[in-house]
């Protein structure tokens, strides 16, 4: 034993070094971080003070948008220095879909989330307003978007605002039009239906050796187009109804035929099961003549794509119901979790005053979700044409939205809805099951996950 | 047929080369090959450009177009080898592209803009390791602070996984008290269930614990791995009793002939589990992104997949940071690669 | 023929060599941080008697895992009787055999399109088939494998190292490397193309995506049963060939008389082993193919994770109560192919 008794002091004596070095890393104030003492870093050592409040976001990045928050969020602290505001970027889909709601639902939540399950997600969402100086520059300015975050659906909750406005539409590559020798059907008329386009598209793909069209694989990006096709998605009750919707019907077999002709990209819808899925790899590399995506492609496209082609976003083709796509988008929300409501009600009303509303779209290149910037009209800091082009043609297809559009983004269950149409349609495509068979097991899944949500 | 079974009973080496010989090493040739190759492929492909990626067919090696910094432009201007309307080739640089229609100056002379069709003009490529795929997404976070965390966890969970586990193992294998066997057979039986099935009550636990946003509450719930305590108890069955029994004459006590005596003797197991709880750890994903939302907290396998976003995935950094998490893991291998496989094999489930 | 690290641990007097020095410094380390844990343990042991010290050493195990594993594992039961989306079980109402019922609601079993919960089903033949498949391959393969490394061969070690290196990846890397591949425009697809072939789109082809799935999942999995059947097989006497050589046995004959019936116990802790894990499939192939085209790849596993997790409305009981009847079914595979094994070592 005498052996290792040199050897047992300093391992003591090491032990005792490493806790007491963790627990001096401790800040002094807040109670609720004792547990973390061990493993955290010390971020708050740094301010002595004890007076600074440190707030979380948890936040995902489509782009540049996080660079630009924290670039506000820097300007905020230096004129605010009792608020630190630490931005936890986490992936989109297992982090702000899959894992995010499971914090929230156990209570261990950030102070606020950049989020696009605005109504799945409004139960864990803070009500601004008893904090707010000027409830009635929210209202007045994000009315129409608050709406999507009510859990009441005549709610007037302020849980926040959106990061950007998101509308759903075609993206074109005119150059692969040009060299085709086909003329872009939106040039001559502004009522193309989807199978003009459609017929257009395939005959730049035949020319060009390219594919005609990709969608995302997305419930969302569907409804645009089968909302124009007539779709009602509603009974007369306001409960979601896909048996005998034939709108939706006739939608679904123009997606079952274009998959079974070759006009679109097969890999986006069957080869990525469970999960969304974009196009913008073919798209970016010029090799798909008509992508039916959104507006938050954009700033992606104007870095990677830039000018090595002529690409534009078109308006939103046409059929029996109108010619719209769907609006959407991402929101900043309070959660409800918070011990400090006032310090994020004013990190809050800082980053929507009109100033630094105006910079933080015109750097990320988003659709303002401000109602008075949208009409003013927002100076994008682009210089490429196409871009100004594109941001311009989906700002002007916000108004032309169909009612039902909006209807469908402010219904609480809509996730459910829209996964169901995605993944049920996507097994006709694959032959196993029938299309009548795919809308009565979207029908059930739908009927069975509401059911459990309000178990 | 009497060839095949001289292939299968072994070779006895007689230093004449037969059919069989041949197919071993072809076998062997084709199994490296098919082995390697995808990881290799990884490591090349990590080294592209974003427009390199996706050509088709690839090309086996990094290559990137060569760009000239032109007076009169801010940025270096991409190369191009362009056939000229008399049939000769000259290499400009290409200031934009409007259409079908390419705008050049010869870097020589930048003064005059030619105009060119895109048809008529082919990149001037040449080798170039793309180290930006690496830095970039490095540099959009903070990389030592995941680093420290990830081999925090890695080390803390591995030494009290290997302790814990061989305490266990030693007392199923060499006492025999009430509940042994019932310990053991609940233990082996979990085996069967996979972790993915009880993350939602295992993040209950943890929450009530208040462990979340802690890295405890990532090191602590996989410390009891029934693999590690079976695989301990099973090696342990072989040391002799005999010799814990001497030990104990010469007034030892039950600790020191753990410590002393069963561990260094169970070393083969031990390092198989500590390869393995390295491992484990080290590509953890999900449950560390369950359990931690605080950025400085992130381990590496969570922070490296935060750049993926709503968007599509962006391969030329995905594949960069995929050999960024493999790096450390091999490394390890290549260096204790003998005592591993052998400790797998000397262990193998008596 | 692993002395060695048994054996570093003891300074040599005369050669300190870095490495030694190293393995010095750690095993002080390993002393000291024992010793600390002695104070407590010694005087223990003088206070409850030697046999009971088996419980001071299988508690700090058992507690983690009656806390993390036994105990949620419980939970995972009780939250299969209940029902709606809160995740603390006394905010979840009871709602009886419910969950189990949506699983089991089918006209007819053999058609998973007649179940209500059809991508369970389609899930668990999917299972069945890949269990099938992916064992009886990976087995014979790693067999082969472990013959050939026993030959007397060159850079054995080197040999062994190979294989068994993708052991050592992650499901999610594992994955990402062969999508990388396996794409259009992926590494394989070229070479297709220039042995003049077509060109193949694997994932959108349901044949295809099963057949990736379980080649790459052998070939990420094989290295380290190889390595456990190497071991059996070194462990066989060598004589026992010679005596058998000298009775005029066929090598053949001496193989199926010999190395097989001595190679089953190691066969039969690969086999229970590689079927385990083969039933739990999940991340590997979530980031392959999201477990299509359609739904040909999905697995029982994955239906489990996207009805708790992927989905927005997150069915924790109905999850519940599919892992509960996939554990069901394990331990009665389990069970019974430790029977067959113990019927064979009778036989």
């Amino acid at each position: 034993m005498h052996r290792f008794r040199y050897a047992a002091l300093t391992t003591m004596l090491l032990i005792f070094a490493i806790l007491l070095a963790a627990c001096t890393t401790v800040p002094a104030a807040p109670a609720e971080s004792d547990a973390d003492a061990v493993a955290t870093e010390a971020p708050a050592a740094a301010a002595p003070a004890g007076a600074v409040t440190e707030l979380r976001i948890t936040w995902y990045d489509d782009g540049s948008e996080g660079a630009v928050l924290r670039d506000l969020l820097d300007r905020f602290e230096a004129d605010n220095p009792d608020i630190r505001v630490i931005i936890d970027t986490v992936p989109y889909s297992s982090g702000i879909l899959e894992t995010l709601p499971l914090q929230l639902e156990a209570g261990e939540g950030p102070d606020m989330a950049r989020v696009t399950q605005l109504g799945g997600l409004s139960k864990y969402m803070l009500d601004l307003r008893p904090y707010l100086s000027n409830p009635a520059y929210w209202d007045e300015n994000f009315g129409p978007f608050l709406a999507w975050m009510q859990t009441e659906a005549d709610g007037n909750a302020i849980p926040g605002f959106m990061t950007q406005l998101t509308v759903t539409g075609p993206f074109i590559n005119r150059t692969l039009f040009e060299q085709a020798g086909v003329a872009v059907p939106s040039d001559a008329s502004d009522q193309v239906t989807w199978q003009e386009w459609v017929a257009a598209a395939r005959e730049v793909a035949a020319a060009t050796d390219t594919f005609a069209l990709a969608m995302d694989r997305s419930g969302h990006r569907l409804a645009g187009p089968a909302v124009s096709m007539g779709a009602t998605y509603f009974d007369a009750d306001g409960n979601p109804a896909l048996v005998g919707d034939q709108g939706f019907k006739d939608m679904a077999q123009l997606m079952i035929d274009w998959h079974a002709d070759g006009t679109m990209i097969p890999e986006v819808w069957i080869g990525s099961a469970g999960s969304y899925q974009a196009a913008n790899e073919p798209f970016v590399n010029g090799q798909l003549a008509m992508y039916m995506s959104g507006s938050w492609q954009i700033g992606q496209f104007n870095t990677n794509i830039a000018d090595a082609f002529d690409w534009e976003a078109v308006p939103n083709p046409c059929g029996p119901g109108g010619c719209t796509g769907m609006p959407g988008g991402a929101a900043l929300v309070a959660i409800n979790t918070t011990k400090h409501p006032e310090a994020v009600a004013r990190v809050m009303e800082y980053l929507t005053s009109e100033a630094i509303m105006n910079e933080f779209y015109a750097r990320t290149l988003f659709i303002p979700g401000h109602l008075g910037l949208a009409a003013k009209g927002i100076e994008f800091q682009a210089e490429l044409p196409q871009t100004l082009k594109s941001l311009q043609v989906f700002s002007s297809e916000v108004g032309k939205l169909a009612p039902l559009a909006y209807d469908l983004q402010a219904y609480k269950y809509n996730t459910i809805l829209f996964n169901a149409t995605r993944d049920r349609l996507t097994q006709v495509f694959t032959g196993e099951l029938t299309l009548d068979e795919a809308i009565q097991k979207m029908q059930e899944d739908i009927d069975a996950g509401i059911a459990a949500a309000q178990q | 047929m009497a060839g095949v079974g001289e292939f299968l009973i072994r070779s006895r080496g007689r230093g004449r080369f037969d059919w069989s010989d041949i197919f071993t090493y072809l076998y062997l040739l084709l199994g490296t090959l098919i082995m390697f190759l995808p990881v290799l492929w990884l490591v090349l492909s990590s080294f592209k450009t974003q427009a390199g990626l996706l050509r088709f067919p690839p090309d086996l090696l990094p290559y990137d177009q060569r760009t000239v910094s032109v007076e009169g432009y801010d940025k270096p201007l991409p190369l191009y080898d362009v056939t000229m309307p008399d049939g000769t080739v000259r290499q400009l640089a290409q200031v934009r592209r409007v259409g079908l229609e390419g705008q050049m100056v010869d870097p020589a002379a930048p003064g005059e803009v030619i105009k060119v069709g895109i048809g008529d003009r082919t990149e001037v490529r040449e080798l170039r390791l793309a180290w930006e795929n690496y830095t970039d997404p490095l540099e959009r976070f903070n990389f030592l602070v995941y680093l420290r965390n990830s081999i925090v966890v890695t080390v803390a969970a591995t030494i009290i996984t290997l302790l814990i586990n061989s305490m266990a193992g030693f007392a199923l294998a060499k006492y025999q008290f009430r509940g042994s066997d019932v310990i053991f057979v609940i233990i082996i039986s979990t085996l069967m269930i996979p972790i993915s099935v009880i993350l939602v009550p295992v993040f209950l636990v943890i929450t009530g614990i208040g462990w979340n946003n802690n890295l405890l509450g990532v090191i602590i719930p996989g410390a009891a791995t029934p693999t590690g305590v079976f695989l301990l108890r099973q090696y342990m069955l072989t040391i002799p009793d005999e010799l814990l029994d001497s030990a104990r004459i010469d007034g030892a006590s039950e600790w020191r002939v753990y410590w002393q005596l069963v561990m260094p003797l169970s070393a083969p197991a031990l390092a198989v589990l500590a390869i393995f709880s390295v491992m484990w750890r080290w590509n953890d994903f999900l449950w560390p992104l369950i359990v931690l939302s605080r950025s400085e907290l992130f381990t590496l396998q969570v922070g490296l997949a935060s750049f993926q976003g709503e968007l599509n995935t962006q391969w030329h950094y995905v594949l960069a940071m995929t050999v960024m998490t493999l790096l450390p893991i091999t490394l390890v291998f290549a260096l204790l690669q003998r005592f591993i496989t052998t400790g797998i094999a000397t262990t193998g489930m008596k | 023929m692993t002395r060695e690290p048994r054996q570093a641990f003891t300074l040599p007097p005369e050669r300190v060599t870095l490495g030694a020095r190293l393995g010095h410094f750690f095993y002080m380390i390993y002393a000291g941080l024992m010793s600390v844990i002695g104070w407590v343990a010694e005087p223990l042991q003088r206070w409850v008697s030697m046999k009971n010290m088996a419980y001071f050493f299988v508690l700090p195990n058992l507690i983690i895992f009656g806390v993390f594993v036994l105990f949620p594992m419980l939970l995972n039961i009780y939250y299969a009787f209940t029902g709606g989306t809160a995740l603390f079980p006394q905010d979840r109402p009871f709602v009886g055999g419910q969950n189990f019922q949506q699983i089991f609601s089918c006209t007819n079993f053999l058609d998973p399109n007649s179940c209500r919960e059809d991508r369970f089903w389609r899930g668990l033949y999917n299972t069945v088939f890949y269990v099938i498949f992916q064992v009886g391959g990976m087995v014979a393969l790693s067999m082969l494998t472990a013959v050939v490394l026993n030959r007397s061969i060159r850079g054995r070690g080197f040999f062994r190292s190979v294989f068994f290196y993708p052991v050592l990846l992650s499901p999610v890397v594992i994955a990402l490397i062969w999508k990388w591949i396996l794409q259009r425009d992926g590494l394989l697809n070229a070479l297709l193309v220039t042995l003049g072939m077509e060109r193949v789109v694997f994932f959108l082809n349901a044949n295809w995506a099963v057949f990736w799935v379980i080649f790459i999942s052998i070939w990420a999995q094989m290295g380290f049963y190889t390595l456990i059947l190497l071991a059996g097989l070194q462990s066989i006497p060598h004589d026992m060939y010679e005596a058998a050589d000298m009775d005029g046995a066929s090598r053949l004959q001496s193989f199926r008389g010999i190395t097989l019936p001595l190679l089953m116990p190691t066969l039969l802790v690969v086999l229970v082993l590689s079927v385990i894990r083969a039933v739990q499939v999940f991340d590997q192939v979530w980031v392959l193919t999201g477990g299509g085209p359609g739904t040909a790849t999905v697995y029982v596993v994955q239906y489990i994770y996207e009805t708790a997790f992927a989905n927005q409305i997150q069915q924790f009981g109905l999850a519940s109560a599919a892992s509960v009847i996939l554990g069901l079914i394990l331990l009665v595979l389990t069970l019974f192919q430790l029977r067959l094994g113990r019927q064979s070592d009778i036989a």
